[in-house]
């Protein structure tokens, strides 16, 4: 039996330095045209409170600030959805900081970079903005962690016959991790998933690939930001092309996905 | 059993959506012991798993739920590449109870890519990496042994035991604090009745580590005594290690086996680090387990609550047990046998709740003398005797991160 299903993607948000939301990223990936985005710092993650949005880190603002695009795009209200956020690497830079405290001073850790040291702290603080009481989930694949989040996501809305956002971020590495962990730039993707959607973009026909006897994959793109593995997708619903698509969900479990508009 | 054929009678009915899956393996390593019977015996004889702190690098005065003998277990040789204390720990507890065997049946029975492996933890193998900051090169660079480590990253865990165990289904670490391993017999559900695998293996690893010992001193949460869940004159939580794994299979493979028949899962929006006040994040999960499992309240014959001995929790989780359930359901924290074991506390009670149905006997809340005022009659300090058709765990996390799991006995 090759399990498959099929799902509706309703909205897309997209974040990096350069390319800060979906109509860039789209019209980059879509006839390769230059645009000239001057680099964007600091996502604004304007569904944030003043007051966490200056206290949030960029592992939580990036993450937030796709998400927010995409319930936008979607016309979903972020309190109503169920979530998947997925990382390789969590807050890399708090970590950092921990992990070098630690060695120097342990009774110096601060108790708010430690509680944003877990690697669900971009789904509370979205569950937080945008008082959302339905189930959260934050979860983790190494290099895969794209396609398994989509996985993961897709099951959910199709398993339980409603809308889910899945979100998928890394930042930038930093600090002695710079050598350990390979992302070199932050990027973060959001697409809002619904079953028998009328009003979808596009539609993923999934199903479970050959499976591949690779060894373990480590680090998927150039960048070596894991969520970059969602680029090919990414390209196709900027072209708006139907095609066939395939992405690891396991160093040996991988989703061959027909595209359809 | 003409009660407990009611009971299935009505899950027939009501819970067509969720199909209940048959736990047809389960172990759990922790302070309080390692493998099933061990833990079961420290249970019943009251024989808490907690000491005064002796990790000497992390010197902080508090009590612990070490597991013995994880510094003297190295990895095999194949393997020393994954070297942590967490993967230590991962692979004793797998090679606890038979579980390895049992889970590489399932492999060959199914195909090693129609078995699922859904793990949580909270901070994997952080444990190394700080290790690696304490013993920086001349050049202040990672050691050569730790830059070739396969431990710096959350999924450090799920993918040594997939290469440990050559399972190629579909393959997750959760990572939602305190309740990810919990969540991972939700997502093992979904993947199962979605057709994506045929089995699952779950579980939870998180291992005694400088970031959660001193993170939780820093919000003045670790109790300096051994933990009180639940006690009026309680202090704080005492942290823990524990490793768990359970296997789960359609429910008509083994009709014998315990069940899962429902999770909820939910997010309180609230606070980062705080429970809601009213408990309304929490009482949504508990609410969805029984919605989805067909189950009243009154049909619960016993919860292992999330009890971590924060003054907080323990102070909401307390009132929301006493306005949703009858006097007759027996509610307990276990953290006083193996400390608050953080990611791995999910599965560790969960276990904790499976031992419960097979063995007829609920634990009390060890170390609790005098009740915080908030309990309900539900919550007991003795050890009871006692037939367990129903048993639910309790998990909540940082983020305001909840999940309930529901579970019942199979056909006698």
């Amino acid at each position: 039996m090759n399990p498959a299903l099929a799902i509706g993607i309703e909205g897309i948000g997209v974040w990096s330095p350069e390319f800060p939301d979906w109509p860039s990223a789209r019209a980059a990936l879509g006839d390769g045209a230059k645009v000239a985005v001057d680099p964007v710092a600091r996502p604004p993650a304007a569904i944030l409170p003043a007051g966490e949005r200056r206290r949030a880190p960029e592992s939580v603002l990036i993450a937030v600030e796709a998400a927010q695009q995409a319930c936008a795009m979607a016309r979903r209200d972020p309190g109503d959805l169920a979530h998947v956020f997925v990382s390789a690497y969590g807050d890399i830079a708090i970590n950092d900081y921990l992990c070098a405290t630690l060695a120097r001073a342990p009774n110096e850790v601060s108790p708010t970079k430690f509680h944003n040291s877990v690697h669900n702290a971009p789904a509370g603080y979205w569950t937080i903005a945008g008082g959302c009481m339905r189930a959260s989930t934050a979860v983790s694949a190494g290099a895969a962690s794209f396609g398994s989040g989509l996985l993961e996501a897709a099951v959910r809305a199709h398993v339980e016959s409603e809308p889910v956002l899945l979100v998928a971020s890394d930042v930038a590495t930093c600090g002695r991790l710079r050598e350990i962990i390979p992302s070199r730039r932050a990027f973060a993707v959001a697409l809002v998933l619904a079953p028998q959607s009328s009003r979808a973009l596009a539609r993923l026909h999934m199903h479970v690939g050959e499976v591949a006897s690779a060894p373990p994959l480590l680090h998927a793109s150039a960048s070596g930001n894991p969520a970059a593995a969602c680029l090919p997708l990414l390209a196709a619903l900027a072209r708006r092309e139907s095609c066939r698509l395939q992405v690891a969900a396991g160093p040996a479990y991988s989703l061959d996905m027909e595209i359809s508009f | 059993m003409l009660y407990f054929r009611a009971v299935i009678d009505l899950l027939a009915r009501l819970s067509a959506e969720f199909a209940p899956l048959a736990v047809t393996a389960h172990t759990v390593t922790c302070a309080a012991g390692r493998g099933r019977a061990a833990l079961a015996r420290a249970l019943a004889e009251r024989k808490s798993g907690l000491r005064e702190n002796d990790l000497v690098e992390y010197p902080l005065p508090c009590w612990i739920g070490r597991v013995g003998g994880i510094e003297d277990s190295p990895l095999p040789s194949a393997w020393a590449a994954w070297e942590s204390r967490n993967h230590r720990l991962a692979w004793m507890a797998l090679n606890t109870d038979g579980f390895h065997d049992r889970a590489t049946a399932a492999i060959e029975r199914y195909g090693a890519s129609r078995v699922a492996l859904i793990l949580g933890t909270s901070t994997s193998s952080i444990g190394e990496t700080e290790y690696a900051y304490r013993t920086l090169d001349a050049d202040g660079r990672f050691m050569v042994a730790q830059r070739e480590r396969r431990v710096h990253e959350t999924h450090a865990l799920g993918a040594f035991v997939q290469q440990a165990l050559g399972v190629h289904g579909p393959c997750l670490t959760i990572a939602t604090a305190c309740s990810s391993s919990a969540k991972v017999f939700a997502s093992a559900q979904r993947l199962l009745h979605a057709g994506f695998a045929d089995a699952a293996i779950v579980g939870g690893v998180d291992t005694l580590c400088g970031s959660v010992l001193y993170g939780f001193n820093a919000l003045e949460l670790v109790s300096p005594e051994p933990c009180r869940p639940f006690d009026a004159d309680r202090h704080g939580l005492s942290l823990g290690e524990a490793a768990g794994f359970a296997l789960l299979e359609n429910g008509q493979v083994d009709k014998s086996a315990p069940r899962l028949v429902g999770c909820g899962e939910s997010a309180d929006a609230y606070h980062m680090s705080a429970p809601h006040p009213q408990g309304l994040g929490a009482e949504r999960a508990l609410r969805e387990a029984l919605t989805r499992a067909g189950l009243r309240a009154q049909d619960v014959d016993y919860i292992n609550l999330h009890g971590t001995a924060s003054r907080q929790n323990d102070e909401v989780e307390a009132a929301l047990i006493a306005r949703m359930f009858p006097a007759t359901t027996f509610a307990s924290s276990t953290k006083g046998w193996t400390g608050h074991t953080l990611g791995a506390a999910g599965i560790t009670e969960a276990c904790v709740a499976l031992l419960a149905i097979e063995r007829g006997f609920a634990p009390g809340t060890l170390n609790a003398r005098a009740l915080d005022p908030a309990c309900g009659p539900q919550i007991r300090i003795d050890n009871a005797q006692r037939d367990v058709r129903v048993a639910l765990s309790n998990s909540f996390g940082f983020g305001g991160n909840n999940c309930c799991l529901a579970f019942a006995a199979g056909d006698a």
